[in-house]
């Protein structure tokens, strides 16, 4: 599983590298980015999730 | 200006029904908005007004998010909603007034990112101590005493502290900072006669601390605005001056207002309080239910062409009253909407607004709502609402307690 964040989407509104700090970052202008490759572990996915579901522009992907 | 003030409020004719008259200064909204808005989403759910040259107000999480997302059909040269739409200095789409947030595109994504590194977390995670140490020094001066005001000894000096360290403007003009958001915020609903010539000491203001730095640059915001280069070029005065009243005004009574409000909620809720002074770590949660539940900030667009919108025909120039804090409410976007949970764990509010218009300064809003609280709790475990028939409102697009008078348990 990879967690991606869409770019043209994301406002900066910085929930996910609030509540999952491990897998998302933020640049110089505060929008988010995933950390590395984005691949996720069995640990890791649920803090993804959580974030995809505290971003409130929907710019949070998950997939297989 | 209070004579002012009263005369308008005076010879305001009450709403009887918001669905066709809405008006955001009438006391019956100013008081408590949220069963108006209810009542709106479930009956309208586009309420319309011909007050303020006449204006819609949609209710749903929906439409708010549409029309956010919409920079084709609504316009952002205005965000404030008042008589006259078309004031004497005014500066057209795509600039607007004060850039970037009363800009469209293209212009806008060039203004806000002049604007995005300085309030991007790292710039703003370094205020931290500064933020801390002033919400202390507040507090200094309320401990020993039974009764306090949580509004006006407290969260109002919290904001313009430091806004005036970022600006670099001197911290002992704080109280003309709160003239300032108080005469583009909350007197509204003036004739445009009497509100335009209530500007120029604002104006008079700008240019003194503009030319200040021009002559003694620092590090600070101003300094930075007035030396960044945009394409080889230096910003233009008007654009500088326009985007610090953006930050002063945005960055005050917001903040100021969240910080009463999760005051207020907790001053009624002992349970709540209990659990953050208990568990602080929950903190960082509990702050994004704050703001989901008490938004302080609606917005307000124009729009841009004749258009139909949800089956509204809406005309150019119509005032549209962008109301994040009614669609935070809306039960078709969160679960137990109309409940506050206090470790609400899905939480997408629209707080910070929608889009490309997200609020340049939540990093630093979260921040102060984060210590101020932190703070307020670690000091005063315990408190209570004095006096509720005390509690007075804000008017207008940004809510929050002015007064709040609190009893101090032990």
């Amino acid at each position: 599983m990879k967690v991606r964040i869409d770019p043209e989407i994301c406002q900066g509104q910085g929930r996910c590298f609030s509540i999952a700090p491990g897998i998302f970052d933020f640049d110089d202008l505060g929008n988010g980015v995933v950390i590395g490759d984005g691949t996720l572990t069995s640990d890791s996915i649920e803090q993804a999730r959580l974030a995809q579901l505290n971003c409130p522009e929907h710019a949070i992907f998950i997939e297989e | 200006m209070s004579d002012i003030v009263e005369e308008s409020v005076t010879h305001k004719v009450p709403v009887e029904d918001f669905a066709t008259d809405w008006d955001h200064t009438d006391p019956q909204w100013v008081n408590d908005p949220y069963p108006i808005w209810e009542d709106l989403r479930e009956r309208c759910p586009v309420a319309h007004t011909d007050r303020y040259g006449g204006g819609w107000f949609p209710t749903t999480h929906e439409m708010v998010s549409s029309i956010a997302n919409d920079t084709e059909h609504f316009t952002s040269r205005m965000v404030v909603v008042v008589h006259n739409k078309y004031p004497p200095n005014f500066i057209p789409a795509p600039i607007g007034g004060a850039p970037p947030i009363t800009s469209d595109p293209p212009f806008h994504a060039i203004a806000r990112r002049v604007i995005l590194p300085a309030f991007a977390p790292g710039p703003v995670n370094a205020l931290e101590p500064q933020i801390r140490a002033l919400c202390n020094k507040h507090l200094d001066q309320m401990v020993g005493h039974e009764f306090v005001d949580g509004g006006t000894d407290y969260a109002q000096y919290i904001p313009p502290g430091v806004i005036a360290t970022m600006l670099g403007f001197p911290s002992e003009d704080e109280e003309i900072f709160r003239d300032i958001v108080h005469l583009v915020l909350d007197l509204i609903d003036l004739p445009s006669e009497v509100r335009g010539p209530l500007f120029e000491p604002m104006s008079e203001y700008f240019t003194k601390q503009i030319d200040d730095h021009i002559e003694n640059p620092r590090d600070d915001l101003t300094s930075y605005l007035l030396n960044v280069e945009v394409g080889g070029k230096k910003l233009d005065r008007q654009h500088v001056a326009g985007t610090m009243v953006l930050v002063l005004v945005a960055g005050i009574d917001t903040t100021w207002s969240a910080i009463g409000s999760a005051i207020w909620h907790l001053a009624r809720h002992p349970d709540d309080l209990a659990r953050l002074v208990n568990e602080p770590d929950l903190l960082p949660v509990a702050v994004e239910e704050f703001l989901r539940f008490y938004a302080p900030v609606t917005m307000a667009r124009l729009v841009a062409e004749d258009h139909e919108f949800f089956g509204c025909p809406m005309k150019k120039d119509d005032w549209v009253l962008l109301g994040f804090p009614a669609a935070n409410r809306d039960p078709k976007a969160f679960e137990n909407a109309d409940r506050f949970i206090i470790d609400r764990a899905a939480n997408r509010h629209a707080a910070f607004g929608l889009g490309i218009h997200r609020c340049v300064g939540s990093n630093l809003a979260r921040l102060e709502l984060r210590v101020a609280i932190e703070e307020f709790i670690k000091r005063f475990p315990k408190f209570e609402l004095a006096d509720s028939e005390g509690v007075t409102w804000a008017p207008g697009q940004v809510r929050g307690p002015r007064h709040l008078p609190l009893r101090i348990l032990s």
